[in-house]
């Protein structure tokens, strides 16, 4: 193996720091290797700066109520204000946070110990009734996407004064998960059993001093948070930018020290600027064409598989997002996941696709794919070249273009085959109860597979990691060679900081930006 | 004097109106739009659950007309509601974005506006020389080109390559004015690059048609210079058109500006009533649009009354 190649391995996360460096040993090449860990990764961080990021996303129409978060600039800030109970770690396995421990015996009961000693922004004590305040948030009458995650809750129940037990109606081994959604976000309780959910105030490693909408939000490092290694920056201002070139022009001018979303028609003439530094992570983020497969001509799988064997996924990769990512498998459980089964990549195979068309009797098929922007950035040029691979198997695509407005009301889960977006899940369970499991809401390929429903309830309550990975592989093969969804690529987190930034080059890729922590988890040289 | 107040009085009152059927017509056009704010902000998170629980706490269970009148009733109390989508009362979420956005348009006009008219006068004087030819090509060259491309050569020269000025124009709370002055130089610079032809050219154009006219023969002929007879005899027969011109371009630096200042992530107007748009907040786009409606019908209403005060046929009317 090359150094390159061992590099790039672990710049995706493909391998741990560890075998990073011991390959890099192997190759006499750990100079090399340790320029690309970052010698900070060895020193201790520094306290100290403001550091000024620039985010993507961002609406004059956000709120600081824990129930409607739902983009990056918000969710970002979220993660710099709040606390929740548990924490997903660059391995993608869940850590403690507020929730010191937990204990459960068949993985329906679940016990959790609320951390002692920790204070609110405002001074109060976290204690097991913010806790459940917090939960209650996202429970009933209620528009938080939360709450269709907590409808396995039946019960919360206080057992003493920093101990929560939850009863659930049937058994998740990833409820650690799910309760650390980042939407419940733990707040204190006013006294009455509910939280003050635009107040800002949460148990998180900054203080909100000014938050405006859309525009800007500032934060103070909280003095009394309670990880003394973390939150290492004085202060801290998440700007919001939408246009890409503003942003750019934002870290190349030194307005700002990061960047989220680095234009990648760009990010080349962006990594030979000296102050900038360019980084990616695969994350969990995919694209997706999902068919209907209670719809003709999609209920038959030899007319889904032909399609799935139609599309050149290499090319799509490198046009649409130009390399930063990887093909798909046609599943949606990413590399990044630690369930991630190592299945045989699907390729293009025109000739194996008319042999389904004719098993089918479906020469000649004419289908018609549904795409705008507002189903993924180039998603229309995707379903384009679609068309173009597919030709050559005799299947003709009409590609429909839909407006970006009221794409996901009226064209997603309405049109029998559009294109589509997931920012993926923590858990491989979470991501198929989302959008595959039979009964799902947003079960988007109208798929209804026994063996495969069977196995997620099974899976689900599985404490024993061995079988569970096993079982997730098996349904990662189902829904690959019998679902109705074609899943061309994972697209890449990338990133762009000033030279000063330093993080400890284990980065999670739960979320962009190392799990939206960055606040916490990074410094200044 | 009493002729002009009642004229004022009577344009007032048809602004109203005009206000009126301005409200309406905004409202209806929220309600054409597909899906509603519920929709937008759950996303593909909505589902029919979560999307009725929504409606009904937002009162969108309601019929339209209802809705319209209560909206209405309200903005004749002063009262702008709050929006639907973090639940701030409108006038906390307008107010800094008013006085972000009239602050860059006065800028931009204070540049422009003398600019324009200068220009445009020595263009006149000089009709037909290089000069007029040169400053009537690079004007139009200028507005010819779309705003933000004119933006980020400006950028790339003044921020990225020389960094003499701030790429992105960040305003807070705390930003001085002579901050603010720093700040908005490069979009104000680029505001005047895209209104000035217009004022120019019409400037230029009201004065030339005027110089056929008899009676600056005849000062002509009296051996008065050419640069007299412009100022003092030509401009205030011209000044009625120039006027109408400028308060056209004023109201469109206030209203039209959203490419600027997404260029420049300038936190204005434009930028409030786009989002609001995206995620249908009904309250604060209908608030928005009252707000560009008042500009335009306060500018065209001030620019009538200067028109005719310039104008001594129109001031006191046979």
């Amino acid at each position: 193996m090359k150094y390159n190649e061992l590099e790039r391995l672990f710049l995706e996360r493909r391998i741990s720091r560890r075998q990073f460096l011991a390959g890099a040993a192997a190759l006499g090449a750990t100079t090399l290797a340790a320029g690309v860990i970052g010698k900070p990764a060895f020193a201790a961080p520094k306290k100290g700066g403001r550091l000024r990021v620039a985010i993507g996303h961002g609406s004059t129409t956000d709120s600081l109520d824990p129930a409607t978060y739902e983009n990056d600039h918000i969710i970002s800030t979220n993660f710099t204000f709040n606390n929740h109970l548990g924490e997903v770690i660059e391995t993608g396995e869940i850590g403690p946070e507020l929730a010191e421990n937990w204990e459960t015996d068949d993985a329906k009961t679940w016990v959790i110990n609320v951390r002692k000693g920790v204070e609110f922004h405002n001074g109060k004590e976290v204690t097991a009734d913010d806790v459940i305040a917090s939960f209650n948030h996202h429970r009933g009458e209620t528009k938080s996407p939360a709450r269709s995650l907590l409808e396995q809750v039946d019960s919360i129940e206080k057992d003493g004064k920093y101990r929560v037990v939850f009863k659930l109606n049937a058994a998740n081994a990833d409820f650690m998960y799910v309760a650390s959604d980042y939407h419940i976000a733990i707040q204190p309780d006013t006294g009455d059993g509910t939280i003050d959910a635009t107040a800002g105030i949460g148990a998180g490693p900054y203080v909100i001093e000014h938050w405006e909408p859309g525009e800007r939000a500032f934060l103070k490092r909280h003095p009394n948070y309670w990880k003394s290694d973390r939150a290492h920056f004085d202060e801290v201002e998440i700007l919001s930018i939408i246009d890409a070139s503003a942003r750019t022009n934002a870290l190349i001018t030194d307005e700002v020290d990061l960047i989220d979303r680095v234009d990648l028609k760009t990010v080349n003439l962006l990594k030979q600027r000296p102050n900038a530094k360019v980084e990616e992570v695969v994350g969990f983020r995919h694209y997706t064409f999902p068919m209907r497969t209670d719809t003709a001509p999609f209920d038959d799988n030899n007319i889904r598989m032909a399609l799935k064997l139609s599309l050149d996924r290499e090319q799509v990769l490198n046009s649409v997002l130009r390399g930063h990512g990887r093909i798909g498998n046609d599943n949606p459980i990413s590399p990044s996941n630690r369930f991630h089964a190592d299945l045989e990549q699907r390729t293009y195979d025109p000739e194996k696709a008319k042999w389904h068309l004719k098993k089918a009797g479906a020469e000649g098929l004419k289908v018609d794919l549904s795409a705008a922007d507002a189903a993924f950035p180039g998603a229309v040029d995707a379903a384009v070249l679609y068309k173009e691979h597919a030709a050559r198997a005799g299947i003709t695509i009409n590609v429909v273009r839909e407006p970006d407005d009221g794409y996901w009301s009226d064209v997603w889960m309405n049109k029998p085959w559009c294109a589509c977006y997931w920012s993926g899940r923590a858990t491989a369970d979470w991501m198929f109860t989302t959008a595959y499991a039979a009964d799902a809401d947003w079960n988007d390929t109208f798929w209804k597979h026994d063996r495969f429903n069977k196995l997620l309830k099974e899976a689900r309550a599985e404490l024993d990691q061995e079988k569970r990975a096993e079982m997730y592989a098996e349904m990662q093969s189902i829904v690959r060679d019998d679902g109705g969804v074609v899943v061309p690529m994972f697209a890449n987190y990338v990133f762009a900081t000033s030279k000063s930034v330093r993080h400890d080059g284990t980065l999670a890729g739960n979320w962009n930006l190392d799990g939206m922590k960055f606040a916490e988890r990074w410094w200044f040289a | 004097m009493a002729q002009i107040a009642k004229m004022v009085a009577q344009r007032l009152a048809l602004g109203l109106l005009t206000l009126f059927v301005v409200s309406l017509i905004i409202f209806l056009a929220v309600e054409l739009l597909p899906g509603d704010f519920t929709q937008a902000v759950l996303g593909q998170s909505a589902t029919p659950e979560t999307v009725a629980a929504f409606r009904k706490e937002l009162g969108l269970d309601q019929p339209a007309y209802l809705r319209y009148f209560h909206w209405l009733g309200d903005i004749v109390q002063l009262d702008l509601g709050r929006s639907f989508a973090n639940q701030r009362p409108i006038t906390e979420l307008l107010g800094p974005r008013i006085y972000n956005t009239l602050f860059l348009a006065a800028y931009a006009a204070v540049i422009a506006v003398p600019i324009a008219l200068t220009f445009g006068i020595l263009a006149a004087l000089y009709r037909n020389s290089i000069f007029d030819r040169s400053i009537n090509v690079a004007a139009l060259t200028a507005i010819s080109s779309p705003e933000f491309l004119a933006a980020y050569i400006l950028i790339l020269i003044f921020a990225v390559e020389l960094g003499w000025l701030p790429a992105i124009a960040r305003v807070n709370p705390d930003t001085t004015f002579f901050e603010r002055l720093y700040i908005l130089l490069l979009p104000a610079v680029t505001l005047t690059l895209v209104t000035m032809a217009h004022m120019m050219r019409m400037t230029r154009a009201a004065i030339i048609n005027l110089m056929a006219s008899p009676y600056i023969e005849m000062a002509r002929l009296k051996g008065l210079r050419r640069g007299r007879i412009i100022l003092r005899h030509a401009l205030p027969n011209a000044l009625a058109p120039i006027i109408n011109v400028i308060a056209i371009n004023l109201a469109y630096l206030i209203v039209g500006v959203v490419v600027v200042e997404v260029v420049f992530t300038y936190p204005g107007l434009g930028e409030l009533l786009v989002d609001s748009v995206s995620k249908r907040d009904m309250p604060v786009v209908q608030i928005s649009c009252l707000v560009f409606a008042v500009t335009y019908i306060a500018l065209n209403l001030l620019a009538d009354i200067l028109s005719i005060l310039s104008n001594p046929r129109l001031r006191h009317p046979r």
